[in-house]
């Protein structure tokens, strides 16, 4: 079983499939990470070094925003990385709406307005 | 029959066909929901009952969602007679549910617990019926269906890590299966699209369904933001950051697995609206699991497959909910609540594959008659979405 998983070539994190020690070794995708922090099983390490403000990717789509510069080996979570939508405590609109940059929608419409 | 995929249901007079043959008795108001209870009682577990909350002091289109819904499970392929208990003075009207199980020719009946006299009269008259339905239907013979004959609700809940690389792809392959076979799937959770919708857009063959996806979408985003609220006190909850998601992005992009990698998406519906089409369709139905499950199941599923990381007892009143879980300690810890055990997919000791021809024929041995754990442990939870308080 291998220690940590990378779904898609795109993705710059790995999903640890087993609790991760600092210094062990991962062996991913070609590249050899060391684990720089304690990582808990399903919880994620980065691959490569991601700047602060750049895409997390993970299943080879953009998961959120890096929040601090992260270092490869190093986990990432809700300390470091940070979703863009449904925010309405922020005044961004939706990154990835299928190319639809506004929103258009009717707040009102409910349900039952989308009826075919 | 060739030798194509296919179970033993039962076949109703407008060629849908069941998974279950319940007598369902049905509340039009919460006050008529114990009698309800009470009555259905009488011949468990053929008889079920659909406690809810709302059918009066409720506002237009809040209304005719539970009006709509409690209508849907009337008429649905799962439920061969139906009961409805009034109380008499309601909003939602006895009549018109009745209606809806006739037009499909199911025998329908009213008892009204103002018109006959109170809780003890009700309940007496309303369990004699019950019961003689009950003995109708338990003498209906199950037939053989075409695979194409089902439509499948796909859900997950309590997910963590596992969900998005087992069960979800797992479940996602039985979709694309079913789908290719002629069958149907329905996917909702609107919320838990956010992030992933793109990908769905994609696999749209008309317009209006690819626009209408995002359209509501947006409008879940925008209610976030009229309300200055950050999705992420609740999406992903505190069960699903323990477990290692992070974002409603990450959360998203795992569940959509469930729809699989190909199944054409063909329209998107509200809220327990009619699902008519083969494919894949997308129903506007909260993330809440059981809201969602109510929804799906009023559309027309007759087989519901839900995904767990961490293990959740949801069942339904009418329609058979097959649990999966690709955590290895959950399907320990949760043995009572998972039906199927996909974990080995994590370690390597079983393949995408395989797990997913399991599933597979544990769907067709449960649309055939196989109780589910959540039938046997009697989960029949059931929750029609509301979009207004009530005045």
């Amino acid at each position: 079983m291998k220690a940590a998983l990378v779904i898609s070539e795109r993705d710059n994190v790995a999903t640890a499939l087993e609790p991760l020690d600092p210094g062990r070794r991962l062996d991913l995708s070609g590249t050899t990470v060391t684990v720089l922090e304690p990582i808990m099983s399903g919880h994620k390490v980065a691959v490569r070094a991601i700047a602060a403000g750049e895409p997390v990717v993970k299943y080879g789509s953009a998961i959120g925003l890096a929040t601090s510069d992260i270092a490869p080996g190093a986990h990432v979570h809700v300390h470091n990385l940070s979703g863009s939508r449904g925010r309405g405590d922020i005044a961004l609109p939706p990154p990835e709406a299928g190319g639809l940059a506004e929103p258009r929608t009717d707040p009102a419409i409910g349900p039952d307005g989308v009826q075919p | 029959m060739t030798n194509r995929p296919g179970f033993l249901g039962y076949r109703r007079p407008d060629g849908r066909a069941g998974t279950r043959n319940h007598v369902l008795v049905v509340p039009t108001v919460i006050c008529s929901a114990v009698v309800a209870e009470r009555i259905a009682s009488a011949a468990d577990p053929v008889s079920v009952a659909l406690p809810h909350l709302a059918g009066c002091g409720q506002l237009g289109p809040d209304m005719r969602v539970t009006h709509e819904t409690l209508a849907a499970y009337c008429g649905h392929p799962n439920v061969g007679a139906v009961v409805v208990i009034a109380l008499g003075c309601e909003q939602v009207i006895a009549q018109t549910l009745a209606e809806a199980g006739r037009r499909y020719g199911k025998p329908a009946e009213i008892v009204s617990i103002q018109g006959e006299g109170g809780t003890v009269r009700a309940t007496e008259k309303g369990s004699r019926i019950a019961e003689a339905l009950a003995k109708e239907l338990a003498a209906q013979d199950r037939e053989p269906c075409d695979v194409s004959d089902l439509i499948l609700s796909l859900k997950c809940g309590g997910s963590d890590y596992t969900s998005g690389l087992a069960s979800n792809p797992a479940l996602g392959r039985v979709t694309d299966r079913l789908v290719d076979l002629g069958g149907s799937a329905v996917l909702g959770e609107i919320a838990e699209i956010m992030g992933a919708e793109h990908l769905l857009a994609a696999r749209a063959t008309n317009g209006a369904a690819a626009e209408k996806l995002i359209q509501i979408i947006t409008r879940v985003e925008a209610g976030a933001r009229a309300m200055g609220l950050d999705i992420r006190g609740t999406q992903p909850s505190p069960g699903n950051i323990r477990g290692g998601l992070t974002t409603i992005e990450e959360k998203s992009l795992g569940a959509t697995h469930k729809a699989g990698e190909r199944a054409p998406l063909q329209a998107v519906v509200g809220y327990a609206a009619p699902i008519r089409a083969k494919g894949l369709t997308v129903m506007d139905t909260p993330g809440l699991d059981v809201e969602a499950v109510t929804g799906m199941v009023g559309g027309g599923a007759q087989v519901v497959v839900f995904t767990t990381g961490l293990g959740t007892p949801t069942g339904n009143p009418i329609a058979p909910v097959i649990k999966i879980t690709g955590n290895a300690r959950t399907a320990r810890s949760m043995a009572d609540n998972i039906d199927l055990d996909v974990s080995g997919i994590m370690d390597d000791t079983d393949t995408l594959e395989a797990a997913a021809d399991r599933l597979f024929d544990e769907v067709l041995a449960v649309a055939s008659g196989r109780p589910t754990v959540a039938e046997t442990l009697g989960h029949r939870e059931f929750a029609i979405h509301r979009l207004n308080p009530t005045i």
